[in-house]
């Protein structure tokens, strides 16, 4: 059971079962989805994006625990911030996930808080697409909300 | 009498493994089955003392080679009462016979106007390939629906049947374990004027095949899931189906002569295996079906009744509500495959705690999208057993669920 504890950590399934900032949000808001196509996990986020600042952000859809509480985690740690700083963090996140190499270029002082509890998914290689999904999701709102 | 499981299970390594010092509970049989010692002996006995390329050269070793490979043909053929071995085309696994079907008999015979039938309940392998064939040629296709208890609704059959080509159908749910009645559906494909192909795989390593007392003109599976290796698929049709198909794949071994300006095609079967085929594996699969033929096909399905029973009496027991099992809950309708939903907990987070216990079970869409948004979910976890499962894999998955209960 320890192994299993360190993939499903209290804070991890306390975002599962009261998600943050879940739902939709009108436009002019961006809606971007994802989907996992192997497992089925869908999901959409909802960006306000103005002054270069995510104004309000939301997700709908549905998935496993690590899926859903990463994207209530993100969606936290996002709003609010320039989209330098959530490229930033999301670059972070996925440094955390051992799919992108730290190369020095992303600002030390980033603080993952919670979302440093997704580590021990890191142990379970198939479940890293899991928590990634509403990252890369984000990642394209935000494309395409800048153009 | 019962089948002898144990002494089963000791002609299986895998089923030998441990991880973490405990027994592993291989639950994913639906998906890819074990491989007794036999079909492994007989794969590696065949590439350490006999091995020779077949169908070309004429030395001993490749005649010996060729009379091998044509025996494994000639055991399969048996295996399903074809009537003839030349009905037996090998391919590299049931969805490229499916993909042969459309893209030979299909290409040939649909076009505008035109439409074929097929069922809710088809693995993604008997839905794209006509998908993607409808695309070009600009057929209609038709679906069976399904009624409430995760049958085949009949009620509208032959009006769905007027005026199609070919009913193609699952023999038995990869993800309900609901068992068709491929009989009449195949009669009444017939009485439609239409061909009936019927996809085996989840059927054909589980219970007898009798494809003439079936009435099917067209079967595909695979070796996999019925004990051999993978790499070999089958598809069988009717004779005449097969001489009147064009070529699928072009190459070597399928031609008869080969000019600047053309070529003719060889005999059935051969026209259909272009290219060197994969010859270790089909001799794993005549080894394979040996070994279901000397446990006995109707043996292997009353054992899977027995411990459909068993499971499906455990786990309602055990978690009454907590559990919805998608599919017939008769056990002499379906198949020894379980997808459920276990109380709202999403099914990788039950397959990722059930592998804590070593208990192997598939969480996804199993290849059927159509079907699970039927259900009404995005995905299922699913066990799934077969002649060597026994009671205590059961017993360890009921067990194993009690930890997602704890934790979720």
């Amino acid at each position: 059971m320890s192994n299993l504890e360190d993939l499903y950590r209290e804070v991890i399934l306390d975002h599962y079962r009261t998600p943050r900032n879940k739902g939709e949000l009108p436009p002019p808001a961006t809606c971007t989805e994802g989907t996992n196509p192997l497992c089925g996990d869908e999901i959409k986020i909802f960006l306000n994006v103005a002054d270069g600042i995510v104004q309000d952000v939301r997700f709908s859809g549905h998935g496993c625990s690590i899926s859903q509480a990463s994207a209530s985690m993100m969606t936290a740690i996002v709003k609010g911030k320039s989209l330098a700083d959530v490229r930033a963090v999301a670059r972070r996140f996925k440094q955390l996930m051992t799919i992108e190499e730290d190369d020095g270029t992303t600002p030390t002082d980033i603080r993952l808080g919670d979302i440093e509890a997704l580590q021990g998914v890191v142990k379970y290689p198939v479940r890293i697409k899991c928590a990634v999904l509403g990252w890369n999701t984000l990642l394209e709102g935000l494309n395409s909300a800048e153009s | 009498m019962s089948l002898d499981v144990a002494a089963i299970r000791r002609e299986f390594p895998m089923l030998a493994k441990h991880i973490n010092g405990k027994p592993v509970h291989y639950l994913d049989s639906a998906n890819s089955s074990h491989k007794p010692n036999c079909v492994i002996d007989a794969m590696s006995t065949f590439m350490r003392e006999a091995y020779a390329p077949i169908g070309r050269s004429s030395y001993t070793l490749a005649a010996e080679a060729s009379a091998a490979y044509e025996a494994a043909r000639t055991k399969v053929a048996k295996f399903i009462n074809a009537r003839s071995s030349c009905e037996v085309v090998f391919t590299k696994n049931a969805t490229e016979s499916l993909n042969l079907v459309a893209q030979s008999w299909g290409r040939a015979n649909l076009g505008k106007g035109d439409a074929i039938l097929l069922t809710h309940m088809e693995h993604h392998a008997n839905i794209v390939p006509w998908q993607m064939l409808a695309k070009e040629n600009g057929f209609e296709i038709r679906w069976v629906p399904l009624t409430k208890d995760f049958q085949l609704d009949l009620s509208s059959l032959d009006q769905l049947l007027r005026g199609v080509k070919a009913f193609s159908f699952t023999s038995m749910s990869n993800v309900l374990g609901t068992i068709n009645p491929t009989r009449e559906l195949c009669a009444a494909a017939h009485a439609a004027g239409a061909i009936a192909i019927v996809d085996g795989c989840q059927s054909v390593p589980h219970m007898a095949t009798d494809v003439q007392a079936m009435g099917a003109d067209m079967l595909a599976f695979s070796s996999h899931k019925m004990c051999g290796p993978t790499g070999v698929g089958v598809l069988w049709a009717r004779e005449e189906l097969l001489e009147a198909m064009p070529p699928f794949l072009g190459g070597g071994g399928m031609i008869s002569e080969v000019s600047l300006d053309g070529f003719t095609y060889a005999e059935l079967p051969h026209k259909f295996e272009a290219g060197t085929p994969p010859i270790a594996e089909v001799i794993g699969l005549g080894a394979a079906v040996d070994f279901l033929n000397g446990i006995g096909m109707s043996e292997v399905r009353r054992h899977e009744i027995e411990l459909t029973n068993y499971a499906y009496n455990a786990l309602t027991k055990r978690y009454g509500d907590d559990i919805t099992i998608h599919g017939p809950t008769n056990p002499e309708l379906r198949g020894a495959t379980f997808s459920f939903a276990f109380r709202d907990v999403h099914p990788h987070d039950v397959s990722q705690v059930l592998d804590q216990h070593n208990v192997c079970v598939r969480a996804g869409h199993h290849c059927a999208k159509p079907l699970m948004r039927l259900i009404g979910a995005n995905a299922t976890a699913r066990a799934s057993m077969y002649l060597y499962s026994n009671e205590a894999d059961v017993d360890a998955l009921v067990e194993a669920l009690g930890d997602v209960s704890s934790i979720f």
